[in-house]
């Protein structure tokens, strides 16, 4: 069976799905339930001090016990903060180690801070977390961080939230060429067919919040989603035909036609 | 009283002791899934009912929510 494996662990779904931007935590649920995600990212926030605490929370929405939660540094800008939210994190998911770390850059573009990023991984590696880091489509940066021993490699395929699909697939290829650990594209999809684009180019998953949650059918596109990444995967392993720049091959036979 | 800095706010407590785990009882997250940092180091849940909350603490207590 064709698994996705990380930090020794099997998924079944190759789509990691986040749990932002929904109108409510029935809407989340239905759509991760399409999507066929097993693993699902969280932030960690200041517990809202005036809310009524009997309201219900994300978690009780998806249980850890159903999901592989992913907790994120989303909106820390240095090193610091994200190893501090991660540490919370393991503590709010009891001893959970697997985390997926982003240290952000500028609030306009959400590009990461590399330099930052690789300081906070050094730090969690060394402290037992198992870290799966959103980064530039840098492959030597992608390989130094691989090196320190991240379990993933999660380059972006466009800006965060951008829709913008996958607009440096050479880079991708030279990272996914270059890794023994996954790498999953993390950021960019908009709809489903960069979805399968990134499969096809040899991703081993894909990471997404916004081209499902910003759909206008969000359910539907998380079905859409799943079978994007489904068939990428499947097209990847198929092994596509050359590509004939110059010349056509026709699939019917050339004898036998009548008249001749 | 008990005056301590609770997720960046001011906020004062009739009692002078209190533990981390009463003041998570007094916000009525009980049983719920958070974390909680002490001036910059995390409280375990085993020792929420042993650690003493002293004035002028820095307290931040997490939650989960939807994130991409």
């Amino acid at each position: 069976m064709d698994q996705l494996v990380i930090a020794g662990r099997a998924y079944g779904s190759r789509l990691i799905v986040g749990t932002g931007k929904y109108k409510d935590f029935d809407e989340t649920r239905q759509a991760i339930d399409a999507s066929g995600a097993d693993m699902v990212t969280v932030a960690i926030r200041r517990m809202n001090i005036g809310q009524d605490p009997s309201q219900p929370n994300l978690l009780d929405a998806l249980p850890p016990s159903q999901f592989t939660i992913l907790p994120n540094t989303a909106g820390c800008f240095n090193a610091e903060d994200a190893v501090r939210t991660l540490r919370l994190a393991r503590e709010l998911l009891d001893g959970h180690a697997l985390v997926k770390l982003e240290v952000l850059g500028d609030p306009t573009t959400l590009f990461p801070n590399m330099p930052e990023t690789l300081k906070a991984a050094e730090i969690l590696v060394k402290d037992g977390f198992q870290v799966m880091v959103y980064c530039a489509d840098d492959p030597i940066q992608a390989k130094m961080l691989e090196d320190m021993g991240c379990a993933a490699i999660m380059p972006l395929a466009s800006l965060i939230g951008s829709g913008m699909g996958i607009l440096n697939p050479w880079n991708l290829r030279l990272i996914i060429d270059n890794a023994k650990v996954p790498v999953i594209v993390d950021a960019g999809v908009g709809t489903a067919s960069d979805a399968a684009i990134a499969m096809e180019l040899g991703c081993d998953g894909v990471l997404m919040n916004t081209a499902i949650a910003h759909a206008q059918n969000p359910v539907l596109m998380a079905s859409a989603m799943k079978k994007a990444v489904q068939a990428g995967r499947e097209a990847f392993q198929a092994g596509r035909m050359p590509r004939k720049l110059y010349s056509a091959d026709p699939s019917s036979p050339t004898t036998g036609l009548i008249g001749s | 009283m008990l005056q301590i800095t609770l997720n960046g706010e001011g906020r004062q407590f009739p009692e002078s002791d209190l533990t981390v785990a009463g003041l998570v009882a007094q916000l009525g997250y009980a049983g719920k899934r958070i974390a909680v940092e002490r001036n910059g180091e995390i409280v375990p849940k085993s020792q929420h009912e042993s650690t003493w909350l002293a004035a002028g603490d820095k307290l931040e207590i997490v939650v989960a929510v939807g994130g991409g």
